[in-house]
């Protein structure tokens, strides 16, 4: 399969991702800049990557949604095709609309950078068929603005249709008071995946605490590519 | 009565006097405003220089010694490793956030300016009493700039440290180190030559921010200081960041002949450095500077220190590619003037000469002082305290509690988790451990780094301290499992111009000399920072050693936390009776006093030799440095970080508060599997290092002898909590 890691100005985990894909997944990986508006369809997996895409000002996010190749990947998911963003990812894609909701400022009002307990709510999607339901995976959160926050509503659509793919285990795990303790949504056709947490930092075991609990979200994606949406997800 | 035209410069009526001999003629207001800033303290190190002469600077790994804006090591394979830490104190009393943040800012852009990626930030800071509402304010300050810069750019924030006393009241210290990696090839100096080749302004526009920072860092801080407020400067990550990646994209182009990063003394600083190192002068017109706001003078063009800007001298014809790279990543990218043959430094505004002075004379021709020098007279009455007399704690669990409370003693948590300490996936060590420890992506190798200094035993023995926070942060190195390779210092002291100060300055380097010379950790660059005074006295002695090791084989990273129950406990080294200047003495009987503990660095090495080959056997399960809060400390932070406890019976005719609390230097707690006890044995032995067997590690308790019998996590949340409770209430 082929991934696209997508370079926003500010953008700072683009390597990180492409390294994982590339050489832990092993699996080829190209970098787009953001500026280059192109056809994706040639791209299995498009990675929006954590960071500060234009230093966060005005919003987090709401700058970068403006990028021309934000037009191609929106192209590229109504299309079906896979979009994950992890962190400023996430809220790039809740500013384009890709998403339900919207991201608040962490409620202590501080940056967090911690390895927090996930509960994978949805194992059942293209990002999460290596896991279980209820599963706990230790991944690393790093954010300001990771409080996400939907109205009611909204939030029954979340539930009603399995949107809620991961979620912080409980009150005292979640780092920035986010509603229902979520952690990561999906859009209804589920090929949409956006999360505050960083599988890309916790997908080899030399790392950090040692836990490769993210391998897991690139994995099931590969699974996903590689033997069909009928047999996963 | 009106200031003398050099007063409002900060010079001296001599200092006047050479530049009217350098140039034959009176300075205009410009030409004296760019002495003034070149002349201070913080670029001229004019007052230290003959002192810092003394430190050891080579070494087979040295590529790159003080006089750049880094320094450089060989790390085999082509790749080298650039580092540096710098000050940011003054800025940083006055607007914690910004001034922090550029400091941050700042070392970044050296780090990057020399060719490398920069992978690793390590921050120093000290404080006053944490229960002082401005010290909190300050501390909070100082942790969201540099969460708030660090984060932004993406590089992780991997460790340092944080002290409290109240010596620092008025004046915290603020030292941010940078780590960066490259190969040879890429390697970049701040040289400007080859006449003809243009000279180019790139990154952030020029604004009147800043301005005279260097000269405002080189005097002591007074209740008026607040309005040197504009001459702390405004950072923007953002904007560093994209100048990262250009300057990063532009360098391996191999168009370039220099770079500088614009610091301190702005463009003034640049331009005289690059051309007085490349025996060239400088011809620059002011009016092709990009500008942030109209009508700015030569006097504020030349002197602004408006944060992300470079300059660049690329070969004659590559003006275009280096426009075009800038142009990616939305930056600026001006020509502003030419290199020439002349020596000179000359500012053209407006067509007219609005400035011209030999560019060498404004870089190396500072004067350098001699400063008087004596004996502070408290050393003989803390040197000779008795404590003898101090009575012994009636509760040991409740004392060791309390040292492990004290905020230098206590989790650093609530400071670490607000930066980004994983960014970048290096992140093998993670913050709270002896040293950080980073991979290299695509190599069996890692690089530790740590920064280290007990600013107490710096007060109460300058030399003996300055010895110590060397021979500490190479400890710290090896328990990591890396071999210490180089150091850059961080020199923080008060006003040179009073004798006792330059005493403690002198010694402490006299100390940092010897410890470098016999652990083989040459000095490849620093930071003087003087003046750190306020009305109520100077600051502790704090020269802030940042080291970096390399380890041969990832895999060998070691920890401090205890892994396995039935685990041996081993000391290398011993405990002697020594508690001058600990923090138990601090904590428990609000001391600072004493004789500090004594440093023998034949001893120092072979310890630390030894710890580091069991290391690399690989039958050290873990490993910590045996320093701050003793023993008792020791053991409980490899307990707490573990979640196992610990059962230790030591023989010894000390009194308990020595046995637990004693600073002796030279002590590495390990653990290693029951097997594997006999070949630490042996190999201590052939060194020539005491061995002790402690215990083992067993149960959910830290018992020693009769003396602690406490619960992991009872000790946990306390250690855990502390700093965090008293900042939130």
């Amino acid at each position: 399969m082929k991934f696209a890691v997508i370079t926003f100005p500010g953008s700072n985990c683009d390597q990180d991702c492409y390294h994982v894909a590339q050489e832990v997944l092993g699996q080829p990986t190209d970098m787009l800049w953001h500026k280059d508006a192109q056809d994706l369809s040639e791209y299995d997996c498009v990675i929006l990557p954590g960071g500060f895409s234009y230093g966060d000002y005005l919003r987090t996010g709401a700058i970068a949604r403006f990028s021309p190749i934000m037009n191609s990947v929106i192209d590229f998911a109504k299309n079906g095709g896979l979009v994950i963003g992890i962190c400023n990812g996430f809220q790039i894609l809740l500013e384009a609309g890709l998403l339900p909701g919207a991201m608040k400022i962490n409620d202590n009002l501080k940056f967090v950078c911690k390895y927090v307990n996930l509960e994978v709510v949805n194992a059942e999607t293209p990002f999460t068929n290596q896991c279980n339901k209820g599963e706990i995976l230790q991944v690393p959160v790093a954010h300001g603005e990771g409080n996400y926050h939907i109205d009611e509503d909204g939030l029954e659509d979340l539930i009603a249709n399995d949107q809620i793919v991961v979620r912080y285990e409980d009150e005292a795990e979640n780092p920035n008071g986010s509603v229902m303790n979520i952690a990561g949504i999906c859009n209804k056709e589920k090929n949409v995946f956006g999360l505050m947490p960083h599988p890309e930092r916790c997908s080899e075991s030399i790392l950090g605490n040692g836990t490769e609990d993210g391998y897991k979200i690139f994995a099931s994606i590969l699974e996903y590519v590689t033997k069909g949406s009928e047999q996963c997800g | 009565m009106a200031n003398k035209p050099w007063e409002n410069e900060g010079l001296t009526e001599a200092e006047y006097k050479m530049i009217v001999d350098i140039l034959g003629r009176k300075p205009n207001k410009t030409e004296l405003g760019m002495y003034g800033v070149m002349w201070s303290e913080h670029c001229s190190y004019k007052n230290s220089k003959k002192v810092l002469r003394n430190l050891p600077t080579e070494g087979a790994r040295v590529l790159q010694g003080p006089g750049e804006n880094a320094g450089i090591i060989d790390i085999g394979d082509e790749q080298a490793v650039s580092f540096k830490i710098e000050s940011h104190n003054h800025p940083s009393a006055i607007e914690p956030y910004q001034g922090a943040a550029t400091g941050v800012g700042g070392i970044i852009r050296d780090i990057f300016t020399m060719g490398a990626r920069p992978i690793a930030c390590l921050d120093s800071l000290r404080f006053g009493d944490l229960n002082n509402e401005r010290v909190q304010f300050l501390l909070e300050g100082v942790v969201e700039g540099i969460s708030g810069y660090g984060n932004c750019i993406g590089i992780p924030t991997v460790g340092g440290e944080v002290y409290f006393s109240e010596s620092y009241q008025e004046n915290p210290l603020v030292n941010a180190m940078c780590v960066g990696i490259m190969d040879h090839e890429d390697i970049s100096t701040g040289t400007a030559k080859g006449v003809g080749n243009p000279v180019m302004v790139v990154g952030a526009t020029t604004g009147r921010d800043g301005i005279q920072g260097a000269s405002f860092a080189s005097d002591e801080l007074t209740e008026d200081s607040e309005e040197d407020r504009p001459a702390v400067q405004v950072g923007d990550p953002f904007m560093e960041k994209l100048l990262l990646e250009a300057c990063l994209e532009l360098i391996k182009t191999g168009a370039l002949v220099g770079i500088q990063d614009m610091g301190a003394a702005g463009l003034t600083g640049s331009s005289c450095e690059m051309a007085s190192r490349g025996g060239a002068g400088i011809e620059l017109d002011i009016d092709l500077v990009p500008k942030r706001e109209t009508g700015m003078n030569s006097y504020e063009v030349m002197l602004s220190e408006s944060q992300e800007r470079m300059l660049v001298v690329p070969k004659k014809g590559k003006e275009e590619l280096v426009e075009e790279i800038f142009e990616k990543w939305g930056l600026n990218a001006a020509v502003v003037g030419k290199v020439t043959d002349d020596g000179m430094l000359r500012i053209l505004d407006e067509g007219e000469v609005a400035a011209e002075v030999p560019a060498r004379s404004l870089a190396d021709d500072a004067p350098e002082y001699d400063r008087e020098s004596e004996r502070p007279s408290y050393l003989d009455e803390v040197q000779s305290y008795d404590l003898s007399s101090l009575s012994e704690p009636e509760d040991y669990n409740e004392a060791l509690l309390e040292v492990l409370q004290s905020p230098n003693i206590a989790s650093k948590e609530w400071v670490y988790e607000q930066y980004d300490h994983m960014v970048r996936t290096n992140t093998v060590v993670l913050p709270g451990s002896d040293a950080a420890v980073l991979r290299v992506k695509g190599k069996e190798k890692g690089l530790a780094m740590t920064t280290d200094c007990n600013g107490r035993y710096c007060y109460l023995d300058p030399e003996t301290g300055g010895a110590i926070a060397v021979a500490e942060a190479a400890r710290n190195i090896v328990c990591s499992g890396a071999e210490p390779v180089a150091i850059t210092d961080g020199l923080n002291f008060g006003n040179p111009m009073k004798p006792e100060i330059f005493w403690q300055f002198e010694k402490c380097i006299d100390g940092i000399s010897e410890a470098c010379l016999s652990l083989g950790t040459p000095v490849t660059g620093g930071n003087v920072s003087f003046y750190n005074e306020s009305p109520s006295g100077a600051i502790y002695p704090t020269p802030i050693i940042g080291m970096v090791g390399l380890l041969e084989d990832i895999n060998q990273a070691t920890t401090s936390d205890f892994k396995d129950e039935g685990d041996v406990i081993l000391l290398l080294g011993e405990t002697k009776d020594e508690l001058g200047g600990s923090e138990y003495l601090n904590t428990v009987h609000d001391l600072e006093t004493g004789k500090v503990p004594e440093l023998d660095l034949d001893l120092e090495k072979r310890v630390q030799d030894t710890c580091l080959t069991v290391i690399k056997e690989g039958i050290v399960k873990s490993a910590h440095d045996c320093a701050d809060g003793g023993l008792a400390v020791t053991l409980a932070e490899s307990s707490i970080a573990g979640g196992l406890g610990a059962e230790v019976e030591i023989n010894s005719d000390m009194a308990p508060s020595s046995l637990l609390f004693s600073e002796s230097q030279s002590r590495i707690v390990i653990s290693v599997a029951k097997e594997d006890v006999e070949k630490v044995k042996n190999q201590a032995t052939e060194n020539e290092v005491s061995v002790t067997k402690l215990g083992r590690v067993n149960g959910d308790k830290l018992i020693i002898n009769d003396l602690v019998n406490m619960k992991i996590g009872e000790m946990k949340k306390r250690w855990k909590e502390s700093i965090r409770s008293k900042i939130e209430g």
